[in-house]
């Protein structure tokens, strides 16, 4: 798994092409995208792309795309 | 053992009731209008169903009941067990199902009792009503599995109200030698907290504040009485163990993915149940939804879902269903049922 790859799987769970810029050091809770359901796309997404769980503490404790990835990575 | 089979008797017919009121999160100003086409194409949940005033899971399960009987020509007395799964009973004292049990001209030999269990009530309902009457020969069963839901969410806590809905249900079961069902039954209790009414019980008895609402975050105010909903750790917890479970049970039973004609799961959520079928690599023809219309009926999603999208659908070489519950608790259980002789009535709207 690499970090530009994690972030393009990241960015197809928006609905819709976010509105700045999105890299692994944007901060995902500050997108206007982000919501709870957002969340559980995501999750979704880790598990059938990396067969990883992400927890609720996961989402909680990360604030970036980067931070997620470490956290993904580390599993 | 939580794995085990139970022999002799046969499912003759499901019937469900839902209220005809409903609302529609297209409408739904707790959800930003920017995000609802996301949230409704994400849940699969677009209508919910909300009983008037006075009307309760036990009045929408009787009436799936009356009907599930006229169906069938059953009459009242041949019915030695009748046993009703509701988180929302009509009162705190005394149990509902011997309310009912009067309500259908029941005779007083009848086995009634109520069961306290949420979205897994349905799978565990038929394990409890199966093992009762497969010692009881030339009886019947009625199991009744509802919740009004709409009751205990609250309108300002957007992870649950947009998502929980009313409906009751019916399902007879009948004596019969040489039959088998199959289930895989589980429980962590260590996620008590992540569906919970805290309120109003004996840990937390009523008081002064109960009725308060507290704010918990950004649309997530409600008070003690109403439910509250860990959506993500339910979301792992149904990644985790759903679609391991449901093997588990077509392992046991020797039911190949080939040999099922349906699988019926609990309607939490699309993005939910579509994780299982790509984790089961089943193909979506089999796997019926019933959220769009009906929203997360809790206890009552599965029969609610065969009522409404498998009615007319069941010829008899269509007969093994694996059906799957998993929520509140936590709970959860799969089973492998024979549908060939059942009978599915028409969803009733009162």
């Amino acid at each position: 798994m690499q970090i530009n790859d994690f972030t393009e799987k990241f960015v197809t769970c928006l609905n819709s092409a976010p509105v700045v810029p999105v890299d692994g050091a944007t901060n995902f809770k500050k997108l206007d995208e982000w919501s709870s359901i957002f969340a559980l796309i995501v999750i979704a997404m880790v598990d059938s792309e990396y067969g990883k769980t992400l927890t609720s503490d996961d989402i909680r404790n990360a604030e970036t795309i980067n931070d997620l990835y470490h956290i993904i990575q580390s599993k | 053992m939580s794995s085990f089979a139970v022999h002799n008797v046969s499912l003759r017919g499901v019937s469900a009731c839902v209220p005809v009121r409903r609302e529609d999160n297209m409408e739904l100003d707790l959800i930003p209008e920017s995000q609802r086409e996301i949230f409704i194409q994400t849940t699969g949940i677009r209508y919910r169903r909300m009983a008037a005033p006075g009307t309760t899971a036990a009045d929408l399960c009787r009436v799936s009941a009356q009907k599930l009987m006229s169906d069938l020509g059953w009459q009242p007395d041949e019915i030695g067990v009748l046993v009703l799964i509701t988180q929302t009973p009509d009162y705190v004292v005394p149990n509902s199902s011997s309310i009912i049990q009067h309500q259908l001209g029941i005779p007083k030999d009848c086995l009634a009792l109520d069961i306290n269990l949420g979205c897994s009530g349905y799978v565990y309902g038929l394990s409890v009503i199966g093992s009762l009457l497969q010692n009881m020969p030339g009886r019947k069963g009625l199991l009744l599995v509802g919740d009004c839901s709409s009751a205990i969410v609250s309108k300002g806590d957007k992870a649950t109200y947009p998502l929980f809905s009313d409906a009751g249900s019916a399902t007879a079961i009948e004596h019969q030698a040489g039959t088998s069902w199959h289930f895989d039954l589980h429980t962590d209790g260590s996620g008590y907290e992540d569906i919970i009414v805290k309120g109003g019980g004996m840990k937390h008895p009523f008081h002064m504040h109960s009725l308060d609402p507290v704010d918990h975050g950004p649309g997530e105010v409600r008070s003690d009485l109403q439910m509250k909903l860990d959506g993500l750790n339910i979301f792992n917890f149904a990644l985790r163990e759903v679609a391991s479970n449901i093997e588990s049970v077509m392992a046991s039973a020797q039911v190949s993915a080939g040999d099922t004609d349906y699988y019926v799961l609990h309607q939490a959520n699309k993005l939910i149940l579509e994780c299982v079928r790509k984790k089961l690599k089943a193909p979506s023809e089999k796997f019926p939804y019933s959220l769009y219309d009906y929203g997360n009926t809790s206890s009552a999603s599965i029969p609610v879902t065969i009522a409404s999208q498998l009615h007319g659908s069941l010829p008899e070489s269509r007969k093994n269903l694996v059906l799957s519950g998993f929520g509140v608790g936590l709970s959860w259980g799969a089973a492998v049922i024979d549908f060939s002789q059942a009978h599915i009535a028409d969803i009733i709207e009162i």
